[in-house]
């Protein structure tokens, strides 16, 4: 027997269509416990919905996914839902809950499963909204009084503020100036390591992919073409990789403009 | 020309939809249902959609049955008149309110302002992923968005409609005395001697399906809704459309089931 810890997150041959288009087909991946993995991929290649997929949001077609060597497709409800409860998530536009104010929006999770009292809750928002550089005064506007780079923060803070193990962050600097995606991608390291969480993040900017991913995933027509270190992003020697990191025109990879 | 069997392979296909829609909407409101008897319950929510529905429709319900109160009163003087049975007025007004009018026509003004109000709340969650988020925060979004609502609006719609009947008989006594030449008590004498309880029973249960439907289309609709601001706009529509034939329909069979 290996004592090897299972990867914290495999998945295998995951294929999802939507009408028939084929969207993933067959996608691979492993992410180790306690490592940054950064998903990368042109716009419209299913790093989204693999995301969704591994969260439960979307029913994939068929493959496996499994946390902590558990597969979590062939799970009751109840079991899932415990699993899925220590995973964090930050969505591609914030997704806040426009009928709550700031707070309320960081403090969600806590407040429903009552692990908090309400007063509890502000203290604890304003805590963790400092910790994504919010004024605590932030916490009693409603979402839509703030700019997008601000709802992109408040979504950060709700999706840690639960301490979970595994965090996903979908673009999470998309959007923000070069500044505060610095700070909010030292953000991701720091909660990370301080949690001892897994982290897994979409991104474009490859600056960002080398600060906080360890290692690499590149997804390109629905499979994983290339895992690597990230800190190799741009001289991989995988043209298509290279080709993406530099943004470069011409390569391997052909951007669909006329169908 | 249009050859006989692509007709009938198009309306097959129309019939199939439709029933994959009922079988849809049936399992959507028995897994809501579900939620209700089941922790966690969020009385928050529940609460918010009650203030909503109950509260803030007063107003409209209000004025929709005074006014309707006093058409009736009006209408019938002038055609009982023809047998000098003006006497019956108020009984006619009573029993049109009670049985028919308070519920329906609360039930058409509420369908208007919540249902297209919950579509389109819960359908921009939707396009917005909001839905999604729920469930990655360890809520689900049926329990939490919309077991509530149609708890609140099954609860809500019989309070409205006790309102609507008290204020459409005002309404008829308004006419009855100041036009008609009734004395106030003559009227109201009249009025309750003659209505019975199943009347007026039978007349909130309608509005307690009415609540049902309203707020179960509703979150049904905008639940399912896809692509856009323009899916929730198609979403509020849908929402409002079917409920108000619905209610319609039900009218209907409650009906039928209490008098028929
Ligand atoms: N719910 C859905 N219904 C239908 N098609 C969908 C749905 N979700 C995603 N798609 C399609 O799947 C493809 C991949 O979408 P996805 O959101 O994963 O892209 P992405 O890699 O995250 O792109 P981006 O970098 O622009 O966010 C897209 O072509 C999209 O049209
Ligand atoms: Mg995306």
């Amino acid at each position: 027997m290996s004592t090897t810890p299972p990867p914290k997150i495999r998945l295998r041959g995951l294929c999802k269509r939507f009408g028939d288009k084929m969207v993933l087909d067959g996608v691979d991946l492993d992410v180790q416990p306690g490592q940054g993995m950064v998903i990368l991929g042109g716009s419209g290649s299913g790093k989204s919905v693999t995301i969704k997929c591994i969260l439960g949001l979307i029913q994939p077609d068929s493959g496996s996914i499994e946390i902590d060597g558990q597969n979590v497709l062939a799970m009751g409800r109840r079991e899932r839902e415990a699993l899925l409860d220590r995973t964090g998530m930050l969505f591609q536009n914030a997704a806040l809950f426009d009928s709550l104010p700031v707070w309320e929006n960081v403090c969600f999770k806590l407040l429903a499963q009552k692990r908090i009292s309400r007063a509890q809750a502000r203290d604890r928002a304003a805590e963790v909204l400092a910790q994504v550089g919010l004024a605590a005064s932030v916490g009693d506007l409603p979402p839509n009084e703030l700019s997008g780079g601000m709802q992109k923060r408040v979504g950060l803070a709700r999706a840690i503020a639960a301490s979970p193990d595994i965090i996903f962050f979908d673009e999470p600097t998309t959007g923000l100036d070069p500044i505060m995606g610095a700070v909010i991608d030292g953000l991701i390291v720091d909660v990370v390591q301080r949690l001892g969480a897994t982290a897994v993040s979409i991104t474009h900017d490859m600056a960002s992919a080398r600060r906080i991913g360890e290692t690499a995933a590149m997804i390109h027509k629905g499979r994983i073409v290339w895992t690597g270190p990230a800190a190799a992003l741009g001289e991989t020697g995988n043209a298509m990789v290279d080709q993406f990191a530099r943004g470069e025109r011409e390569g391997p990879i052909q951007m669909e403009l006329r169908k | 020309m249009l050859n006989p069997l692509s007709l009938l392979a198009l309306i097959g296909r129309a019939v199939l939809a439709a029933c994959r829609q009922i079988g849809a909407l049936t399992l959507f409101a028995l897994e809501a249902l579900s939620h209700l008897v089941r922790a966690p319950f969020y009385p928050r929510m529940f609460a918010r959609a009650f203030v909503e529905i109950a509260y803030f429709s007063l107003p409209v319900v209000a004025l929709t049955a005074v006014f309707t109160g006093m058409v009736l009163a009006l209408q019938s003087y002038s055609g009982f008149s023809r047998f000098g049975a003006e006497s019956a007025i108020a009984n006619v007004v009573v029993l049109s309110i009670t049985r028919e009018l308070g519920p329906v026509l609360a039930g058409l003004m509420v369908a208007g302002r919540i249902g297209a109000a919950f579509a389109a709340e819960i359908g921009t969650m939707r396009v917005t992923d909001q839905i999604d988020a729920l469930t990655t925060l360890s809520t689900n979004p049926m329990k939490y968005l919309v077991a509530p609502r149609l708890l609140a609006g099954t609860l809500a719609m019989p309070l409205l409609v006790v309102v609507a009947d008290v204020l459409g008989v005002m309404g008829g006594w308004i006419i009855g005395t100041t036009q008609l030449g009734f004395s106030s008590a003559s009227y109201l004498t009249n009025t309750v001697n003659f209505v019975q309880f199943e009347d007026v029973f039978s007349g909130l249960v309608k509005a307690a399906v009415f609540g049902f439907v309203i707020t179960l289309m509703g979150c049904w609709s905008g639940y399912t809704s896809r692509g856009g601001a323009q899916g929730v706009g198609a979403a509020t529509t849908t929402a409002v459309v079917s409920s108000s034939i619905l209610i319609l329909a039900l009218d209907y069979v409650v009906t039928a089931m209490f008098f028929g």
